[in-house]
């Protein structure tokens, strides 16, 4: 039994339900009590569906357990068929029917349905939600592209001269992070190899796409966390090479391209040198000098956190002072990344552990999910938000993907608009003790109409803790004029080196002996 | 002849259902009692569903949390008592401020038939006196949304304290409301001289009211019937009225209490007129966008029955469906004596079947939950989500119209976006 508050992963028959409502004609079956279909609102009020997500539940109640479930189970089958007409039917169980032992699959296979019917074993009580995406896609890959194999053993032929090479995208769904976006980009990347892409999957493909995957030259794996198994799947069945790159960022999209024109016996370099995002030159414009070093946090799934460190440090000139995941499926990839770095990762599903890491060292910037947005809220650290679990924030109007060049310039916007800008903390630092410019005055457009709040008393010293030292009344003067947003990490910073120096108080030599010594 | 739809039958159907288990409870529950926790048992889609329901509360480390049940404990690897001993003690080494906590059943846990009866008795023991354990069923399989209320508050009422044997008659009122909903409420029945006026849920679990012969309860909400049931065993005496939604609602729902306390006929109207009065004028106001529009309510809350009859008798709609998930004929007596006669009334749901009869009868407002709300938009309906009814404050004189501009804002909405 574990304990939780919030989870950073639904149940893996919610993973089920992003594949099959990312595809265009299929329809899954759910053998689930009524409480279950609040999963439709994820699509629905979160990413704003347009349509009920393919989704049929079987609603039994405590007085159907004692008589015919199993009976309930396929009539449900059958009235689906009848009413949707789906080219593939999905059948599962959530965590409760897993416990009565229905056996969806083989209720729905004795029905003789016209149509091919892919049972999903997702056991709910070991696994989570992107396991269960992953699981159904490499399912509906299995059977539905699987009787297209060629016998064990041939050969791949060779290209036919003259046609242009052509690529799956693997992993985007329903419900994922830009992943309505992502594959747009990507197409563009593979476009200037003068690549085609044959099938994206599963997000809009159709019953007879995912037949087809097996033609293809090459496939993309956009999202490991979902598409690997069938990417491997795919590649031991017909031979077909896939991407480990995932192009997030600009050096990750070259090095894509790199990856894709070697696979596929291309020259990279005249696409490489196409890919020109407007964030290069933004972040070697002057104004982006004070990013230099910004203490960053990172956690997210595995994929784009791991990206996002590199883009951090890579593209922003940020220093990466946590990388983490909740994704434990690819902790080993993390850990690397990691230690890459020089960091050790952090791999947990605890929200609170997540907390007490970005208190402890205390970034100036979080990129996170939706919780460390909260958590960054309520510790006020500037964040964005990098990867599922998502909000309704996370599926904006405007197109805002996270792979390819313009992948580059949203992440450099999105990372860098939460901070303050260059010029803004320059002028923040030389005017501080101004008086219109203290913490507590308004903004300076509201300043006619807003209540002129009184200049804040510096920040009251916090009683003697546990090992805590005293500050004297010039310190604590002196840490009031340092502007609020780093004021808090400096105050740490000295009582760290005064307790480490075992100072019992702290004056302003000290403060400023602590300022050098951590300073960069 | 009887009135209205007093004796109308009610068609039952069976089909697939698309309503929020009792879980839910949970999100407004723990807001109302200030220094309780409740803990549920389930599985990761139990911890998934209160996320996403109460997705905006993240704010604040939440009085709520699930002991999920692994693979470990399924198969008897793990002894199921030690492990909810070990869960609990660490959430409350964690919360020393909570001193009522809740073991909340869930499917699961109900299939699987964990007795959290007796675990919440073995703890309580274990944490007397500075935690109390209670244990009730938010299970998807027994209870709809709404009933989660009901069977938390009937878990609390064999708690409830004795009232005096001597003691003067006294108001109960049931039902978690908003907090300045009870004391509007508090106010007009301090008008009217009857007290002592309590509250169940309290905000407080040390201020649980006494219960006994003398206790005449109110119902707050429609979604009581377990609760009533459990107090009627304690000897209160339920008072039948109108639900406190509208000027009308909220006039009836006071006068049963005044005739139960002999409030004389001229200060109640001294004391409610004045109120009512303003509702009248303010919901007055959204009559003419409203009147004549044709309402499809879908199951969801058990409010409907008495949303229908507010939205019929004071702003002019014209129900032509009202689904319900559950329909308590005795405590909704009243309210089916003022729907039109005629008015079709479904209990139960088969989602598809209903949404085939929306699209025929094309409503001008469908009233629906958050999984059909956007569908039924793009299909070119205007809704009204009706989580929000549950969430907002709407019952008294001061919320009518905020209960009505609910109702209109969607429809004003499309006469304002340009085509």
């Amino acid at each position: 039994m574990e304990l939780t508050l919030w989870t950073y992963e639904g149940p893996p028959h919610v993973g089920a339900m992003r594949v099959a409502t990312a595809l265009r004609d299929v329809h899954y079956v759910l053998h689930a009590p009524q409480g279950d279909t609040y999963a439709d609102l994820l699509f629905t009020m979160i990413e704003r569906r347009p349509a009920r997500p393919p989704v049929t539940y079987t609603t039994f109640q405590a007085r159907d357990l004692g008589r015919d479930t199993a009976e309930l189970f396929q009539n449900a089958c059958r009235a689906a068929f009848e009413r949707f007409r789906p080219a593939a039917l999905l059948v599962g169980a959530s965590c409760t029917a897993e416990l009565i032992q229905d056996d969806p699959g083989g209720l729905a296979t004795a029905l003789d349905l016209p149509v091919p019917v892919i049972p999903l074993e997702l056991p709910a009580y070991q696994k989570k939600e992107n396991w269960g995406a992953a699981e159904t896609f490499y399912q509906l890959v299995r059977a539905l592209a699987g009787p297209h194999a060629p016998p064990p053993g041939t050969k791949r032929p060779p290209r036919p001269q003259g046609r242009k090479p052509r690529a799956n995208l693997l992993g985007p769904t329903a419900l994922g992070f830009r992943h309505r976006d992502d594959p747009q980009e990507v197409e563009k990347l593979l476009d200037l190899l003068g690549v085609e892409v044959a099938v994206v999957a599963p997000l809009g493909a159709s019953v007879a796409d995912l037949a087809r995957l097996g033609e293809a030259d090459l496939n993309v794996v956009l999202y490991p966390e979902i598409g690997l198994p069938a990417a491997r799947y795919l590649e031991r069945t017909f031979g077909q090479p896939w991407t480990k790159t995932v192009p997030i960022g600009l050096g990750a999209s070259r090095d894509f391209l790199r990856e894709v024109a070697d696979l596929l016996g291309l020259d990279p370099e005249p696409a490489i040198a196409r890919v020109a995002p407007r964030a290069r030159w933004w972040s070697l414009s002057v104004d982006s000098t004070y990013l230099t070093g910004k203490r960053v946090f990172v956690f997210g799934d595995a994929t784009h956190a791991i990206a996002a460190a590199r883009v951090a440090r890579e593209e922003l000139g940020f220093e990466v002072v946590g990388l983490g995941t909740y994704s434990r499926e690819f902790a080993r990839e993390v850990r690397e990344a990691a230690r890459a770095i020089g960091l050790e990762a952090l791999v947990t599903d605890d929200y609170l552990e997540v907390e007490a890491a970005i208190a402890e060292l205390a970034p100036e910037l979080v990129l996170g999910t939706q919780m460390e947005r909260h958590v960054a809220k309520r510790l006020g650290i500037a964040c964005a938000v990098i990867s599922a679990p998502v909000h309704v924030q996370d599926f904006p109007a405007r197109y805002a993907p996270q792979m390819g060049a313009e992948g580059a310039n949203v992440l450099f916007d999105t990372w860098v608009h939460p901070l303050m800008m260059g010029l803004e903390e320059h002028l923040l630092q030389m005017f501080r003790e101004d008086f219109e410019f203290h913490d507590g005055a308004p903004p300076s457009h509201l300043a006619a109409t807003g209540p002129a709040r009184p200049r804040p008393p510096a920040e009251p010293v916090p009683a003697a803790a546990e090992g805590s030292v005293r500050w004297t009344p010039e310190a604590e003067k002196e840490l009031a004029k340092i502007p609020f947003f780093v004021r808090g990490k400096a105050r740490r910073n000295t009582e760290r080196f005064a307790r480490e120096r075992r100072l019992p108080v702290i004056t302003l030599e000290t403060l400023y002996e602590a300022k050098a010594h951590f300073g960069r | 002849m009887s009135p209205g739809c007093a004796d109308a039958p009610i068609r039952k159907e069976r089909g697939q259902r698309e309503v929020f288990c009792g879980l839910t409870g949970i999100v407004w529950l723990h807001r109302k009692l200030q220094d309780a926790f409740f803990l549920v048992v389930g599985s990761r889609t139990c911890a998934h569903l209160l996320q996403s329901a109460a997705g905006v509360m993240i704010f604040a480390e939440p009085r709520f949390a699930t002991a999920i049940i692994g693979e470990r404990d399924l198969a008897g690897r793990a002894d199921l008592d030690e492990e909810l001993d070990r869960v609990v003690g660490r959430l409350l080494a964690r919360r020393p401020d909570i001193k009522l906590l809740f073991l909340v059943g869930s499917c699961p846990s109900e299939v699987i038939k964990l007795d959290l009866a007796r675990a919440a008795a073995r703890l309580s023991r274990l944490h007397a006196p500075a935690v109390r354990v209670l244990a009730y069923s938010g299970s998807g399989i027994e209870t709809t949304f709404t009933q989660g209320e009901d069977a938390c508050l009937a878990a609390l009422v064999p708690t409830l304290p004795e009232e005096r044997r001597a003691a003067p008659p006294s108001l109960l009122v049931v039902g978690a409301l908003a907090d300045i909903v009870e004391d509007q409420l508090r106010r007009l029945f301090e008008g009217l001289g009857i007290a002592p006026v309590r509250f169940l849920p309290p905000r407080r679990s040390a201020e649980m009211p006494p219960v006994g012969p003398g206790t005449r309860v109110l119902l707050a909400q429609p979604w009581l019937g377990e609760t009533m049931r459990a107090l009627e065993e304690r000897g209160a005496r339920h008072l039948p009225a109108l639900f406190p939604l509208g000027a009308e609602g909220t006039t009836a729902w006071l006068a049963a209490a005044a005739a139960a306390f002999g409030v004389p006929e001229g200060r109640f109207r001294a004391i409610t007129e004045p109120g009512a009065e303003r509702a009248r004028k303010a919901v007055e106001r959204q009559r003419p966008l409203l009147a004549g529009k044709r309402l499809f309510l879908f199951p969801d809350s058990q409010l409907e029955v008495p949303l229908a009859r507010f939205l019929h008798g004071e702003l002019g709609l014209v129900p032509v469906e009202v689904g319900t998930p559950y329909l308590h004929r005795a405590h909704l007596a009243p309210e089916l004596a003022l729907l039109p006669a005629g008015t079709p009334l479904v209990e139960g749901q088969d989602v598809d079947a209903q949404l085939d009869r929306c699209r025929t009868l094309l409503p001008d407002l469908v009233v629906c939950g958050l999984g059909l709300a956007n569908p039924l938009e793009a299909e070119g309906f205007t809704t009204k989500w009706s989580i929000e009814l549950v969430f907002t404050p709407i019952q008294g004189y001061d919320q009518a119209a905020d209960l009505a501009e609910l109702f209109a804002r969607p429809l004003v909405r499309r006469t304002r976006l340009v085509a």
